[in-house]
């Protein structure tokens, strides 16, 4: 890490202030406030529609007028003003509905019109019962209408997307999603269409409104216009239950709320969290919670019988079996160990009995939540510069990629991989006062990096740092400042499959003084870090290779050793189990389909002497599993994720009662089972548990720099090279698009069309080489994928662009490793 | 009482042979006052156009010569290392205004040497006409014209030797009436959905592509190269004291002789309706519009208003576009408001509320009292209504929808009342109003 914690100035030091008189009421606020918010300073709620704080003012609703009998001038505004578009100046004196009787009528007067053409059907609304306007009607409105007109009507609901439906009856067209599309996501696919009463929000025939953050708006919606496909109908808002939590599908740790009915996750909404995802969260944050309820959802513990089959079991049964099981695994003559793989899914307080497991239980220190591509490089780096790292200690926040003056990306796609981080920049490079500039160490200018107006520095997979090196010098033409310590750069998990380029972020930060950031895709994955689910760390960034940090875990799981020698990453588990050195596993929440070579995974789940599977759905490694233990899923248990920021974030449990078992508590059984407690078998104890024993404040492990891979002549900048290049060796590049076939996001039909589709992005060499082809098929070491092929002209020569788990059984399973090299051809 | 003389100005040359032309607009002198204007300083043109006192032809009457001092100069101004842009507002669509349309039909070239002494005096090299997209007719002409101009030498580079370039666009809008407004003018300018901006930043620090921006009416900048050509002084003489030069009256409905009438400002419309012959035979003035339909109606005790910015306004109207729309007592009053007010409906933007929802209600009621359905209240929730509209809606379109309503109520309750009971139709047969009137009663058809 740089050592320069300092703070970038985005706390301006003294704030302009203006003394205004709201409803008699003196009220002091910077300069450049609106109106309406002021007035909210002294708890005075002028009714609104079109105004939202984090949208541009626009004045369109005309409902929070105000009388302005000074504008601070001496002189009164002649007419009302809208209180969401005017700005406050010193001495100004504004009198709302409360005090002024022009306020008053003007207000009852715009909401006696916004009323004449609405439905008014609020008993058959999903708005209904939580809706601004049917509240304000009666906070602010008339008793009753003097219209006795006809309304203007529409066919019912139309789609705007697979997931979002349009009443336009009820729409009081405030402009809030179509401001909201163009500012926060810059997905300006709804826009106003016709004039007058009829106008409307629509779409462009062949657009759907297909932006990863639909889902705001429909939340957003003052009326009950926008709903969508997975909750319209479902239920009524005073019917439901409603719990903070955290989602749980990215390392953002965006805040929402679960709102719950007689058991059951009715719908989600994003919670309002300023220092992470302010009020907005992806469509996947939002719409992806059915997997709990899926079919295939395991419900009772099952073992391994006799004949081959699983049968149910008790779950003291299961847990003896289990224990008896891993027992005999560890303790076995020939392939002594036991391996453990929590996946990224975790709860840091299931992380953490993962990892005390594994120490305690098994005395191994084979444990690693990498379900994913991984390296050595990447394990230290982990250590030395990651873990522990926090807001508090100086660490990258959000806050701070809004003031930072570069941002550079590397390896990390935010629109697909974290997206609180995508709004975030969104907002930062829009900002007239921050003015970042983003610079991207990509394959392709993708959209996303497209929308944060961002430069893209062309890097094949495997150059990054080579890239990362150059950086140093290149920084300012690429930006227009040399980097420094109001800079961040930010580096994906996907560096650790670039050899070299982890290190060489490293050496960026360290010359220029910039400020690096790990960001994850699992929202398990940080806390996994910080609890010791790593072969080299022990829980709160202990070195496994310290004496006195073994002592210190040792000492509070009360146990006298520890094993000394840093264990087994992921890959050299999988590796060792399917070379018959390791006899069992311990499988989390894994999916095969995402570990580095799923048909290693395979083979060694064929080959493991004892598999036990704690998971939530029938999966491969359930079926291949001597003991399935069935756990609790994000809302069925209390915990906490640790964002890429080093931020906890806990939340409680929002199914009560359901009698599922996080895993902690379930390895906690087994730990029992096998005569080596664990110290805990609540939430509560592991939290305790945990606090006791507290962040490592000993020397960290350094890390050992990796070199960069020697360049090939066929890379990044070599593109010269021209159509006449064969269409054979282009590298990989791949990641996961938001929406993908990733099992968390089953059982929601709608969430799934509005998935990106699969398509191959080919450079503009090869597209031509190819004659301009529909089709075509990628043949890699792995197998080969037959997909659309899409021209994308910044890509760079020589590699091809797959998602990495939008079709079939994903890349890594059906195609080849991230850069290496794959063939690409003409679908037959 | 002795008809005043009509000053014809900027309409003296539209009886020439093929007044459009360059040729015939050479003739007269055209284009001369562009090395009038290059002799002198930028500055000098603006201060010439605010001695001359000139206020905007549009219906605002803002002094032109201010606007153009707004533009920052000063590099280090807001938006002063920015470059300027000329926009001249040819949107033309208020009912009963049809003076900037004649106009370019007839001497487009007017406007494009008004065009090129306003930007050189603002210091743009780009300016650009938004002509409404349905007078297509008027369209060409003015390309027409830019082109003439291209060849002749006074657009492009380099003009008349003067080191000065300017580029100038004629642009067709799509035809909405909310698109005169200048801020939605702009949007659409700039490819948008017109609707209109929040203000501020104003035009003249971020208008058109967020540039300083002057947005002027048709007549306004046509008025310009006669003031260079002639001085401030002459054009000051003209009018009265705080509404000076000439403006082109459009008279419209029951008068003998309709059309545009060139005069002073100041002149009333007894004087007027005098020079246009009269009203129609054997009929006498009900009611009438000093400025289109959306300032306040006027009727015959306000004849000798003198028809000047404040004049009018003191008369509890407004000049507006000086669209004079007469109206002799053969018209039913509220049926004529629910025309406009239809119209309203039909135009508003649908961008704030009270507009929208408003005028669609309005049209409601009235239609139900044009049909002799009005109820008890009615009239007194028109008031309401229109008191809800007026100031509370986003741009002056709102407003406008409410004053016929309001003045119409104001001098004529009584048919407001009479319709509750009795429709228009019958009260006022629509027959009775037009040309063939006295025709059809004479040869008994309709009888």
């Amino acid at each position: 890490m740089t050592t320069t914690p300092e703070r970038t100035p985005a706390t301006p030091g003294a704030v302009d202030l203006v003394t205004v008189t709201i409803d008699g009421v003196n009220v002091a606020v910077p300069k450049g406030t609106l109106v309406i918010r002021a007035a909210e300073q002294v708890g005075i709620a002028i009714p609104r529609f079109c105004d939202h704080p984090l949208l541009e003012p626009v004045g369109a609703c005309r409902q929070c007028l105000v009388d302005v009998p000074d504008a601070g001038n001496g002189r009164g505004l002649p007419k009302p003003q809208a209180s969401c578009t005017l700005e406050v100046a010193d001495g100004m004196v504004v009198n709302t509905q409360a005090t002024s009787g022009v306020a008053d009528k003007a207000q009852q007067g715009v909401m006696e019109l916004l009323l004449i053409n609405h439905p008014l059907d609020c008993p058959v609304c999903d708005k209904g019962g939580e809706c601004p306007l049917q509240n304000q009607a009666m906070s602010n409105g008339r008793g009753d209408s003097r219209f006795e007109g006809v309304k203007r009507t529409f066919p019912k609901p139309i789609h705007l997307s697979p997931q979002v439906l349009l009443d336009r009856e009820r729409c009081i067209v405030c402009q809030r999603c179509t401001r909201f599309a163009e500012q926060i996501p810059g997905d300006p696919f709804i826009a106003l269409v016709e004039r007058g009463a009829q106008q409307q929000i629509g779409i462009a025939e062949d657009a759907p409104f297909l932006s990863y953050f639909a889902g705001n708006t429909i939340q957003i919606c003052p009326v009950g216009a926008l709903t969508s496909e997975a909750y319209r109908f479902r239920s009524r808002p005073f019917d439901l239950v409603s719990v903070p939590s955290v989602a749980e599908h990215d390392a953002c740790g965006s805040a929402i709320r679960v709102d719950h009915r007689r058991g059951k996750v009715m719908r989600r909404l994003a919670g309002d969290d300023p220092e992470v995802n302010e009020e907005w969260i992806t469509d996947k944050d939002r719409f992806a919670f059915t997997y709990a309820t899926a079919p295939d959802r395991l419900t009772y513990p099952q073992v391994r019988d006799t004949d081959g089959s699983l049968r149910p079991a008790s779950w003291p049964e299961a847990l003896a079996v289990a224990a008896r099981g891993l027992a005999a695994a560890r303790d076995s003559a020939e392939r002594p160990g036991v391996g453990v793989l929590p996946g990224g899914r975790v709860t840091a307080e299931d992380a953490y009995a993962y990892a005390t497991f594994a120490r305690v239980a098994l005395g191994t220190n084979d444990v690693d939540f990498r379900a994913r591509p991984l390296s050595a490089e990447e394990t230290d780096f982990l250590g030395s510069h990651v873990v522990l790292t926090g807001p508090g200690g100086g660490g990258v926040t959000q806050a701070d990629l809004e003031s930072a003056r570069t941002v550079v990306l590397a390896g990390l796609e935010p629109e697909d991989e974290a997206g609180a981080i995508f709004l975030r920049l969104r907002k930062a490079v829009r900002s007239a006062r921050s003015r970042t500039t983003v610079l991207t160490l990509a394959p392709y200018l993708t959209r996303g990096s497209a929308k944060l107006h961002a430069r893209l520095v062309p890097t094949a997979p495997g150059d990054e740092a080579g890239a990362l090196d150059g950086l140093a010098d290149r920084a300012e033409e690429l930006a227009g400042a040399p980097l420094g310590p109001t800079d961040v750069l930010l580096v994906g998990e996907r560096l650790a499959t670039s050899p070299g380029a982890l290190s060489a972020a490293v050496r960026l930060a360290e010359a220029t003084g910039a400020r690096l950031a790990w960001v994850p895709r699992r929202a398990g994955d940080r806390g996994a870090i910080e609890t010791g689910c790593l072969p080299t760390l022990l829980p709160g960034g202990r070195p496994v290779a310290d004496a006195a940090a073994r002592v210190d875990a040792a000492a509070a799981w009360g146990v006298t050793t520890l094993p000394e020698r840093p264990g087994r990453d992921a890959e050299q588990i999988v590796a060792a189990v399917a070379a018959g050195e390791l006899a069992g596993l311990v499988v989390g929440g894994v999916d095969p389909a995402d570990l580095p070579d799923p048909a290693a995974f395979r083979a060694a789940l064929e080959r493991a002497e004892f598999v036990v599977s704690l998971e939530l759905r029938a999966t491969e490694v359930t079926a291949h599993a001597d003991v399935v233990l069935p756990v609790a899923a994000v809302a069925e248990k209390a915990g906490m994720f640790v964002t890429w920021e080093g931020r906890p974030r806990p939340f409680p449990t929002v199914l009560a009662g359901t009698n599922r078992l996080p895993d902690s508590r379930v390895l906690a059984g087994i730990a029992e089972e096998l005569g080596r407690p664990l110290g805990f078998r609540t939430v509560a104890e592991v939290r305790d548990q945990m606090e006791a024993l507290g962040a490592w404040d000993g020397d960290r492990a350094a890390a050992r720099p990796v070199p960069a891979r020697p360049v090939p002549a066929a890379a990044s900048g070599a593109a010269g090279a021209g159509g006449g290049r064969s269409t054979d060796g282009h590298r990989l590049a791949t990641w996961k698009q938001l929406l993908d076939l990733g099992s968390l996001q089953d059982g929601d039909p709608a969430l799934r069309a509005s998935m990106r589709p699969a398509v191959v992005r080919v450079g503009t060499a090869t597209y031509e080489a190819l004659g301009r082809p529909a089709q075509v098929r990628v043949t890699g070491s792995r197998g080969a994928v037959e997909l659309p092929c899409v021209h994308e002209p910044t890509l760079v020569d020589g590699t091809v662009w797959v998602p990495t788990r939008s079709a079939g059984r994903g890349v890594l399973a059906d195609l080849a490793a991230p850069g290496e090299r794959v063939h690409v051809e003409v679908a037959p | 009482m002795s008809i005043p003389p009509l000053t014809p100005v900027l309409t003296d040359n539209w009886d020439a042979e093929r007044s459009w032309t360059l040729d015939s607009y050479a003739e007269r002198g055209g284009y001369d006052a562009l090395d009038v204007a290059f002799g002198m300083a930028p500055d000098e043109v603006v201060a010439a156009v605010k001695d001359a006192g000139l206020r905007g032809r549009g219906g605002a009457g803002f002094p032109t010569g201010m606007k153009w001092g707004f533009i920052p100069q000063d590099p280090s101004a807001p938006g002063g290392d920015k470059p300027k842009y000329l926009v001249v507002n040819a949107d033309e669509s208020e009912p009963g205004t049809c003076k900037d349309i004649p106009l370019m039909m007839a001497s487009p070239h007017t406007l494009v040497e008004g065009v090129i002494l306003a930007s050189y005096a603002i210091r743009a090299h780009h300016a650009f006409i938004y002509v409404r997209g349905e007078v297509l007719h008027v369209v060409r002409r003015l390309q027409r014209a830019v082109q003439e101009a291209y060849l002749a030498g006074h657009l492009g580079r380099d003009i008349h030797g003067s080191g000065y370039d300017l580029d100038l666009v004629v642009h067709a809008g799509a035809g909405a009436y909310i698109c005169g407004e200048e801020t939605a003018l702009l949007d659409s300018l700039e490819g948008r959905r017109g609707q209109p901006r929040l203000r501020p930043p104003f035009p003249a620090v971020a208008g058109l592509y967020a540039s300083p921006t002057v947005i002027n009416n048709v007549e306004s900048i046509a008025s310009v190269p006669a003031i260079i050509r002639n001085g401030a002084d002459w054009f000051a003489s003209l009018g009265t004291e705080k509404s000076k030069g000439f403006v082109i009256y459009s008279l419209s409905g029951h008068v003998r002789n309709p059309g545009q009438y060139e005069a002073p400002l100041g002149i009333t419309l007894r004087e007027l309706i005098d020079l246009a012959g009269g009203i129609r035979e054997g009929h006498r003035l009900k009611f009438w519009t000093p400025g289109g339909s959306s300032t306040p109606l006027l009727t015959e005790e306000h004849l000798d208003v003198p028809l000047d910015y404040e004049s009018v306004g003191g008369a509890g109207s407004m000049l507006g576009t000086r669209a004079l729309q007469i109206f002799d007592e053969t018209v039913s009053v509220v049926r004529c408001v629910l025309r406009w007010t239809e119209f309203y409906k039909h135009e508003s933007c649908g961008k704030c509320t009270p507009c929208r929802e408003g005028t669609w209600w309005l049209v409601q009621t009235l239609a139900r009292l044009d049909a002799g359905q009005g109820e008890e209240g009615d009239i007194e929730k028109l008031l309401d209504l229109c008191d809800n509209i007026l100031g509370r809606s986003f741009c002056a379109l709102g407003d406008g929808a409410t004053s016929p309503i309001t003045s119409a109520i104001r001098y004529f309750r009584d048919e407001f009342e009479a319709a509750m009971h009795t429709p228009t139709s019958v009260s006022f047969p629509p027959a009775a109003s037009t040309a063939w009137s006295d025709a059809a009663a004479t040869a008994g058809v309709g009888a």
